[in-house]
C-alpha cells in the first residue's frame, strides 16, 4: 500500500510518500503507526505522540482503530490548519 | 434550476466580485449571497509574520471540501456555493480562502457559510507554515476550531 505524509510528519519522516508491505498482524491504523515507528529514528520522531497524528484511508478521515485491509493509500498528518 | 457548485484549490488569488457574479449570473431565484474571505494576518499575537505557506493533500482536499459542500446543500436550501482555497506562499493582506453561499433568503446563506468555514478549518487537509524573523514553524491547530465544527452536529 502507498503511505503519504504531510506537513511536519512529512518533514520528520524525510519523505512525502512510499510503498510499504506491513506484515499480516498489522491490522489497524494504530498498528501501522507502531510498525512504522520501528523502522528508524526519523519514523520514531514523526510518530512519537500518536494521539496527535491524524490519518486518512483513500482520501477519507479515519480513526486510529480503523482496519487497513484493502486500503490503497493511507496518509498521516498533523491536525489541520487551513481556512 | 440546478445548484451552482464551484470548488477550486489554486495558487493564484481570486476576484471576489467576479466569483459572486459567476454564482448569480442569469438567475433570478437568488435573494441572498453571503461572502466569507479568510485573509493572511501580518502578525500572530505580538509576532510579525512575513508570509504563510499552505500545503495541502491533493485529491483528499477536493474530496473533503466536496463532502462538506454536499452536506451544506442537503441541510440548507442553497441555490449555489463557491469554495476556493489557495495554496503556496501567501503574504499578509492576501486572500487565503473564499466561501460564497447563495440562497433565496439570507438565513440559509449565513448559516451554510459559517458551517462550511467551521468544517473546512477542522477537517480539510491543509496546513499552514509561518515565516517570521525567528524562522519558519508549522501553525498549531486551535482546539476552538474543533469545537466550532462540533457544534453543528449537536442540533
Amino acid at each position: 500500500m502507498k503511505v503519504k505524509y504531510f506537513a511536519w510528519v512529512r518533514e520528520r519522516v524525510g519523505k512525502s510518500e512510499e510503498t510499504v508491505e506491513p506484515p499480516a498482524n498489522v491490522r489497524t491504523v494504530e498498528d501501522l503507526i507502531g510498525w512504522l515507528s520501528g523502522r528508524g529514528e526519523t519514523y520514531a520522531h514523526a510518530f512519537e505522540t500518536p494521539r496527535v497524528i491524524r490519518a486518512a484511508i483513500d482520501h477519507a478521515h479515519v480513526r486510529s482503530d480503523a482496519a487497513i485491509a484493502g486500503a490503497r493509500e493511507i496518509a498521516f498528518f498533523p491536525p489541520m490548519t487551513g481556512g | 434550476m440546478t445548484a451552482n457548485v464551484t470548488i477550486r484549490i489554486q495558487e493564484p488569488d481570486f476576484d471576489i466580485a467576479r466569483e459572486i457574479s459567476a454564482l448569480t449570473e442569469a438567475r433570478t431565484d437568488i435573494g441572498a449571497v453571503v461572502s466569507f474571505s479568510g485573509i493572511c494576518r501580518g502578525s500572530e499575537g505580538d509576532e510579525p509574520i512575513a508570509a504563510l505557506t499552505l500545503e495541502h493533500y491533493p485529491g483528499m482536499a477536493e474530496a473533503e471540501i466536496a463532502r462538506h459542500a454536499e452536506t451544506a446543500m442537503s441541510r440548507w436550501p442553497l441555490t449555489g456555493l463557491t469554495i476556493i482555497h489557495r495554496v503556496g506562499r501567501i503574504r499578509p493582506g492576501e486572500n487565503i480562502v473564499l466561501v460564497l453561499t447563495a440562497s433565496q433568503h439570507r438565513q440559509a446563506a449565513f448559516q451554510a457559510a459559517e458551517f462550511l468555514m467551521d468544517y473546512l478549518k477542522a477537517n480539510a487537509p491543509f496546513w499552514k507554515r509561518e515565516e517570521s524573523a525567528e524562522g519558519t514553524s508549522w501553525v498549531e491547530a486551535r482546539h476552538h476550531d474543533d469545537a466550532a465544527a462540533a457544534r453543528w452536529t449537536k442540533s
